[in-house]
Order: C-alpha cells, then sequence, then structure tokens
C-alpha cells in the first residue's frame, strides 16, 4: 500500500505544474467565448467579425494599444488585491471600497497640496492612496481576528460605507467649486500630481507590473509570505507552528487593500484626473474574476486583466462592427462561472485533480476557542 | 475440521484506485468458533468485512453461507442470510434509547404503534442469555463506549445474527472492558454463535481467538492456532519480517524537573471543563506516560501545556520559566517538541511539499531565512538530510505531505521535531493507525530522545505502548488524575481501573509528585 502511494505521489515538474495551472484558465477563456459566440449567432450577427473586431480595436492600433492597457491597469491592481487575500485563505469582495477610497484620497492629495515637486507630490499622491486602501482592507482583518465576523460580510458592508463615504467627501467638503461645476467630483490635481505615460505605455501599468512581481516574490520568498501560505492552506497547522494566525490575516487585508487602493490612486492620477463618483465603478468586482482566473497566481493576474482589457477596450470597435457590446459581460461573467467551478471543467473534460498545487481553501474560519 | 462450515469466503478480490485492499483471500468460519483476523492497518481486515456484510462488492471470489453461494448486494441480505456486523466506528443514533436503536430499521409494530414493550422484553432476554448488561431505555449518549458497543452487539442478535463481525472492538476499551467483551464473546460461541473477531493486537488475539488467520497488504499470510504460534511469530507474519517487540532502555537517570504543572484547568471547545486541577512534575531523562480512555481531558491538557489552549487556572513552568497562557512559540523557543495528535489537521500542511513542512516552525530563524528571506538551497538541503536520516519512504523532497503513507507523513513530524534542540517532547498518539515497521521506529526514537536527556511526556491510549516505554505513568479520567505509577508497578489491572476511575484501595492516591 505504502509504495503504491509512493508512485503515486512523484511532484509534477515545474513544466506540467505550468500546464495544469493554465489549463483550466485557458479552457475557461475559450468555453467563454464560445459560448459569446453562440449567443452572438443567436442575435443574428457575425462572431467571428464581431471578436476580430474587438481584437483590432484593442491591439491593432497604437490608440488601441493605449485603450488596452490604461483600461488593465486598474484591473490589475484589484486582480492583485484579491488573489493576494486568497493566499491567506480571504475572500476580500471590498477591493471595490479600497479602490475607491486610494481613489479619492490619492485625488485629496493631488489636488489640495500645492507647490510640491513631482517628484514628491506624485509618491505622496501615490502613498495616501495605499494607506487608504490599507486602513479600510485591515478592518475586516481585524474584525475576523478579534470578533470572528467573516470577512465576506464585513468587506460588502465596507463597501457600501465606502461608497458613501466618497460620495459625501465629493460633494462636501471636497467637491470642486470650481464655477459652472454642478455635479459631485474633486477639483482636478495638479500636473506635479500626473502619472505620465511612457509611449504608449502607461506608468502606472509598469507599476502595476512592478507590484505583481513584487507580491509573488514576497509569497515565494518571505518568512512573511510563508507565514501567509500557511494560514491560508491550514490555519491550524499555522498556529500549532507558533505563527500568529490573527496578525498575518490583518496584515494580508492591508496589504490586499493596500494594492486596490494603489489601483484607485493610479487611475486617479493617471486617467481620471480627479476623484468622481462612477468613475471607477466594477473595477474591485472584476478583480474577483480575473483572481479567479488567473487561479489566485499574483502573475498570472497581469495577463488575465490584460485580457479583460483587451475585451474592453475591443468593445467600441465590436459595437461599431454591429454587435452589442453587452455581450463582453456575458462572456466574462461565463468565464467566471467556468473558472469558479474547475469541477464542471474537470468533469467535462476528464481531467484530473491537480495534484502538486497548493488549494487555497477559502473561507475558512480557524476556530476561536483557545 | 469438527464443526460445521458456516461461513466460506473463496478467492475474494477488491481493488480501490491506486490500492489492492483484498487479493485472493479465502477464510473458512466454523459454528461456534471465533476466528481472529489479525492484520496491520491498512492490511485489508474492514474492507473484508464490508465484503461479507454486503456493504462492498468484491471484483471477484465468492462467499458461501451454510453451504449456499450467495450474492450479498446489501446489509439486509447480509442480515437475511444471519450475518451481523458491529463497526469500528459504532453506528448509534445518540439521542435515542436502547430499543429504539435496537429496533431502528426493523420496527416491530402493534397496529400503527411500535410495540417497544415487546422488543424491550426480547432484548432483556437476549441481555440474560449472552451476559450483555444493559438497560432497554437508557439513553445511548448517557452510556460508556463498552455498553454502547453491547447494544450494537445486541442489534445484530436482534436480527438473528449466527456469525457476528467484530471490527477492532477492542479499540475503545479499557481492559477491564474488554475481559468484559471476552466473556460475552465466549458466551455467544458456548451457545452456538460464530465470531469474526478484528484486531491488531497481537496479546489479544492470543486469548480469544480459536484460529488466527493473519492478512497483510490484502493477502491471507496463513492461518495458525494460538496454541501452536506467540507473539513473535504472528507479529512476523503481520510485518513480513522480524520485528523486536520490546525496546530497550537503560535504567532512568531524572534530572532537574522540565516541566512543572500545577492545578491546571482547560475547558474543551464546548465549554465543558475537560482538565480539573491536574498538577505534575516531568523530569529531564524520563518518559512519563499518560495513559488513559480517548476522551478524558488528553487531549485539552497538551493543547494547553503547548500554548495552543487557554488555562483557565493554575500554573505551568518550562524550566523553571512561567510559560501559562503564552503563545505557542514561547514554548518551542523554550525547547518544546511536539508530535501533535492530529497529524493531519496539526502537524502538516499536506498541500505543501516534505520540504515546507521541515520548516514549519522554524521557518523564521537562521539557518533557514535570513532578514526575512527564506534561503530554499539551505531547506532544500536540511530537508534531504532529515528525509534520510529519518527514513521518510518519499521520491523526493517536492512531494506533497498529502501524498505520503500515515507512517511517513509522522515520521516527516519527527524529523523536524526531533532535529531542533528540544529539552521537553511531548508525544501524543505518535503511533496510532500506523504499521508496525514504522511503530517500531517511532519508540526507538523516543527512547533516544529520553537517553539523550529530553523530559518526553508520551500520552496514549494504548496501554501496551505506554508500558513498553515509559518510566512512570499517569492515568487521566474525566479530566484529572488518578494516579501517577512507576512502571514496575502499573500493572495492566492496576491501570485499567484507575482509568475506568476506580482509585486504588490500598494506594493513598497522591496526584502530585
Ligand atoms: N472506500 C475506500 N476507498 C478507497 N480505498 C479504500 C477504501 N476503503 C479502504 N481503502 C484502502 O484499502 C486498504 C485496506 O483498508 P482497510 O480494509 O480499512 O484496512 P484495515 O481495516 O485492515 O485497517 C487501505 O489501503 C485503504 O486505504
Ligand atoms: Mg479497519
Amino acid at each position: 500500500m505504502a509504495d503504491a502511494k509512493i508512485a503515486n505521489g512523484a511532484p509534477p515538474t515545474r513544466w506540467q505544474r505550468f500546464a495544469q495551472a493554465i489549463t483550466i484558465p485557458l479552457l475557461a477563456v475559450v468555453l467563454a467565448m464560445l459560448v459569446g459566440a453562440i449567443i452572438i449567432v443567436i442575435a443574428g450577427a457575425n462572431p467571428l467579425g464581431g471578436y476580430t473586431a474587438m481584437f483590432r480595436g484593442a491591439l491593432g492600433t497604437a490608440r488601441g494599444l493605449v485603450r488596452t492597457f490604461e483600461k488593465a491597469t486598474p484591473l490589475i491592481f484589484s486582480g492583485l488585491a484579491v488573489a493576494f487575500a486568497f493566499k491567506a485563505g480571504l475572500f476580500n469582495i471590498g477591493a471595490q471600497g479600497q479602490l475607491i477610497l486610494g481613489a479619492i484620497a490619492a485625488a485629496y492629495v493631488g489636488f489640495a497640496f500645492e507647490g510640491l515637486p513631482p517628484f514628491v507630490h506624485l509618491p505622496l499622491a501615490l502613498a495616501a492612496g495605499m494607506l487608504a486602501g490599507a486602513i479600510w482592507g485591515a478592518i475586516p482583518g481585524a474584525l475576523k481576528t478579534f470578533t470572528g465576523a467573516h470577512e465576506v460580510i464585513t468587506t460588502i458592508m465596507l463597501n457600501f460605507v465606502a461608497i458613501n463615504l466618497t460620495d459625501y467627501l465629493a460633494n462636501g467638503p471636497w467637491k470642486d467649486r470650481s464655477p459652472g461645476n454642478i455635479v459631485a467630483r474633486t477639483p482636478a490635481i495638479l500636473p506635479s500630481a500626473e502619472l505620465p505615460s511612457i509611449g504608449v505605455v502607461p506608468l502606472g501599468l509598469l507599476i502595476a507590473i512592478g507590484m505583481a512581481v513584487l507580491a509573488w516574490w514576497v509569497l515565494a520568498n518571505t518568512t512573511f509570505g510563508y507565514e501567509i501560505r500557511a494560514v491560508g492552506l491550514n490555519p491550524a497547522a499555522a498556529r500549532y507552528a507558533g505563527m500568529s494566525v490573527g496578525r498575518t490575516v490583518i496584515a494580508s487585508m492591508a496589504i490586499s487593500g493596500l494594492l486596490a487602493g494603489l489601483g484607485g490612486a493610479v487611475e486617479t492620477l493617471g486617467i481620471v484626473g480627479r476623484y468622481q463618483p462612477g468613475f471607477n465603478t466594477g473595477l474591485g468586482f472584476d478583480g474577483i474574476t480575473i483572481a479567479l482566473l488567473a487561479q489566485t497566481s499574483p502573475l498570472g493576474v497581469v495577463p488575465a486583466a490584460l485580457l479583460f482589457g483587451v475585451m474592453r477596450a475591443g468593445a467600441n470597435q465590436m459595437q461599431l462592427y454591429g454587435v452589442d457590446a453587452e455581450i463582453i459581460g456575458i462572456v466574462q461573467g461565463t468565464m467566471l462561472l467556468f473558472v469558479s467551478a474547475p469541477i464542471i471543467i474537470r468533469k467535462l473534460f476528464r481531467l484530473r485533480a491537480p495534484e502538486g498545487g497548493e488549494e487555497v481553501v477559502l473561507s475558512t474560519g480557524w476556530g476561536s476557542s483557545g | 475440521m469438527r464443526a460445521e462450515v458456516v461461513l466460506e469466503v473463496r478467492n475474494i478480490t477488491k481493488s480501490f484506485p491506486g490500492v489492492v485492499a483484498n487479493d485472493n483471500v479465502s477464510l473458512t468460519l466454523h459454528r461456534g468458533e471465533v476466528l481472529a483476523l489479525l492484520g496491520e492497518n491498512g492490511a485489508g481486515k474492514s474492507t473484508l468485512m464490508n465484503i461479507i456484510y454486503g456493504l462492498y462488492h468484491p471484483d471477484s471470489g465468492e462467499i458461501i453461507v451454510k453451504g449456499e453461494k450467495v450474492q450479498l448486494g446489501s446489509p439486509r441480505e447480509a442480515i437475511e442470510h444471519g450475518i451481523g456486523m458491529v463497526h469500528q466506528h459504532f453506528m448509534l443514533v445518540p439521542v435515542m434509547s436502547v430499543v429504539e436503536n435496537v429496533m431502528l430499521g426493523i420496527e416491530s409494530t402493534q397496529g400503527p404503534f411500535l410495540d417497544k414493550r415487546a422488543a424491550a422484553e426480547q432484548i432483556r432476554q437476549i441481555s440474560e442469555q449472552y451476559g450483555l448488561k444493559v438497560d432497554p431505555y437508557a439513553i445511548v449518549e448517557d452510556l460508556p463506549v463498552g455498553v454502547r458497543q453491547r447494544v450494537e452487539i445486541i442489534k445484530t442478535l436482534y436480527r438473528e445474527a449466527d456469525i457476528l463481525i467484530l471490527d477492532e472492538p477492542t479499540a475503545v476499551l479499557t481492559p477491564q472492558e474488554v475481559e468484559e467483551l471476552f466473556e460475552i464473546i465466549e458466551a455467544l460461541t458456548a451457545q452456538g454463535k460464530s465470531v469474526i473477531f478484528i484486531s491488531h493486537k497481537l496479546k489479544e488475539v492470543l486469548r480469544i481467538a480459536d484460529r488466527i488467520t493473519v492478512l497483510r497488504r490484502g493477502k491471507v499470510v496463513g492461518t495458525v492456532r494460538p496454541e501452536e504460534t506467540d507473539e513473535q511469530q504472528l507479529a512476523e507474519m503481520m510485518v513480513g519480517r522480524s520485528v523486536l517487540l520490546r525496546v530497550e532502555k537503560p535504567p532512568r537517570e531524572p534530572g532537574m524537573p522540565v516541566l512543572e504543572v500545577d492545578d491546571l484547568w482547560v475547558r474543551d471547545e464546548t465549554g465543558h471543563m475537560a482538565v480539573r486541577g491536574v498538577s505534575f512534575r516531568l523530569y529531564a531523562g524520563e518518559i512519563l506516560g499518560i495513559a488513559g480512555v480517548q476522551g478524558n481531558g488528553q487531549t485539552e491538557l497538551v493543547k494547553a501545556l503547548s500554548g495552543l489552549k487557554h488555562a483557565e487556572k493554575g500554573h505551568i513552568r518550562i524550566a523553571g520559566q512561567p510559560v501559562t497562557n503564552l503563545a505557542p512559540r514561547a514554548f518551542y523557543e523554550l525547547g518544546l517538541g511536539h508530535v501533535p495528535e492530529d497529524r493531519q489537521h496539526d502537524g502538516l500542511i499536506l498541500s505543501l511539499p516534505i520540504k515546507d513542512n521541515i520548516i514549519l516552525n522554524t521557518y523564521y530563524k537562521q539557518p533557514y531565512s535570513e532578514n526575512m528571506v527564506l534561503k530554499h538551497d539551505v531547506i532544500a538541503e536540511t530537508a534531504k538530510r532529515l528525509v534520510e536520516e529519518f527514513d521518510v519512504r518519499t521520491p523526493g523532497i517536492d512531494t506533497r505531505a498529502g501524498a505520503l503513507s500515515g507512517g511517513n507523513q509522522q515520521k516527516v513530524i519527527i524529523a523536524r521535531e526531533f532535529s531542533r534542540p528540544i529539552r521537553l517532547l511531548y508525544a501524543v498518539q505518535p503511533t496510532r493507525g500506523l504499521d508496525v515497521g514504522s511503530i517500531e521506529y517511532i519508540h526507538r526514537r523516543l527512547v533516544e530522545k529520553r537517553n539523550e536527556g529530553a523530559a518526553v511526556l508520551l500520552v496514549s491510549t494504548e496501554l501496551e505502548e505506554i508500558l513498553a516505554l515509559s518510566d512512570r505513568v499517569a492515568v487521566m479520567y474525566e479530566g484529572q488524575i488518578m494516579d501517577i505509577l512507576p512502571v514496575d508497578e502499573a500493572t495492566i489491572e492496576r491501570l485499567g481501573l484507575l482509568m475506568a476511575g476506580v482509585r486504588d484501595a490500598t494506594r493513598t492516591a497522591q496526584t502530585t509528585n
């Protein structure tokens, strides 16, 4: 018996593991596009032409490429935020709230702090966004640790608080009082806080990719990352090993919030130019789909978010071709369905459950006892 | 053969994915006989019995009951053929009474009403006939484990079974309860019932069986009579090589007290006080065994002694330092090694590779990390060395801990805990569910640690293990230490009484030392 187990237990090679990890997301993407194609056909249009228009619109021209990058950048951040929390076994549904708080904090520093040189002002505004997001993320972490409240519930509730808080700020104390403005929004940020682009590549995208690499590196190579993985995979064993599960949970949520907040800051300083309610809608929630599509891998978040960027940037061209842009939402939703139900996919294609992978157990309590 | 053959199993083969649990197994059972089925954990005993009871279907082979070839599609069909089974894990409804449990599934009715009274009467008759003392109207959850087991046996007899399968019935019993069970088995066979008795304990099998069939890795190794064999030979048949049953150890040279526990009180998960005023001293260079039936506070005691559970009251000192209610890491820093009770739940992260499990409680220290950065090369080297040194059978250090067999998982934990400098060691059920080879190995390692001067706390529900390894034996019952005996005064009888909560009258109870 023991021998049989050993024979089965041969660890997969790096390549096998990579292939295994990427199979499900790839199949999910292909299947979702097929489902989208069927619906396009039903609607009486040509799916091949529609998809071609979408890809051409997103990747075919320099302008399209810029738009793709701009769309993908905040999604990388929110995807990273959700993926990072996943690694600690936490389901952060609050990326949206953390992101808009980061956005408004960066906007405030951006418009209110006059007379600073760019190399001080820009980092300061980014830092304000990170700090706001981190605090907003740490709160559900602390609630979980000290009261046992589940993070899914508390992050959802904090999303509402964040929406109301930012609405109030943008319509009250931080409102743009310039003549002629009647909508809720902050003043425009000063040029010294603007996040520039390098050619077609927005600086924000480079920061996003840098953060993805950093998150991956921290998880794989530091003691802190090891603690996060241990807590995420088996909180009981982490406790037995002498780790502070509560501290790790709070820190992971704070970092998750920091990443989302930075995403909001980058969006404000690089694209929108001010905080205006409604401009960031859905970015945090798409992070959940992206994190799942990336199989919770920080590096995987980058291509997943870029794919979303392509779909969003190409939507207009697709619309012009005669395919309703709503199809993008359907494709993304179907993708979520397929990645979050890998069992269905495994069944469909008769795949074996992954052997070598670290499967994160979601939403585990770690026992409030003792 | 003297008596009629009531059950014959011919060439049964049954595979599960990756394992041949039964490989061409044949055995015979005669009327009025106790046939012991002996084998290590995982040998395929339960599988074979589940086939006979109609729960599993064999891939091939046949079953002949009283001369008639049968196809047993379900337990109901097995029961119709007079086969009854008491499972390793009881199948009683705790909130129901004994009668209700016994009637469950075959309710006798009077009109639309359950005829409990008739059933109770029948239970009384069965009790009397076979010496199965039990109150038909008692609620099952109020009954001690030994009595619950009797209810299970009554259940099979009520269904008129004459072939009884008892799957590891002694695993949950105190020595006295084991003796009572044996008397029941003798009464059953004397009145013509036939019993298949499953165990991996050599002494028990030699004591109760008329014949012993030994199973190893799904195959029948042989069938012997108790009078023509001994423990040594049975162990060798079971394991497939010669084994050392006794652990040699030099006389104890006790040193300073390493662990001091005074008046410790701890609650369990449900808030119930599980440890009630425990005090003892554990000295360097000794193994203190904590015996007791499972669930008498041992788990909570060790958790409090390692910082994993809050102590309501009392004091714990390690090497003179107060550690009561400190975090687990403080205990480790003072030199604790801990082989936890639930190795898969607490001791390992099954989805991580061996090398990551090897550093589970030392990852933050030199040489495994520096300035918070893990040193993967050092970790890999250490893991390779330990896997070799502690004989972990694995294809490599990148294999997930969850892919290892139980014995090898335990070796990973032992490797991790023993390779640090420790002065105090808790080993909780260190060999539960392991094969004899691994048990032998782990016992040897524990005694080595003691000889090196570590203070070892061994918690086990296996008395054999406690007696083989300990220098002193403490018995826990309902959260208290009943007594602490030097091992040469700790006879099975004495320990058995203490485990059942009976304080030795001839000795003034001394719970402290
Ligand atoms: N339902 C099952 N599915 C898969 N494997 C099983 C199942 N039941 C038992 N096994 C495997 O069959 C072997 C024999 O198990 P078992 O009959 O329970 O042994 P024993 O009762 O002698 O300890 C073990 O390797 C076990 O893991
Ligand atoms: Mg069994």
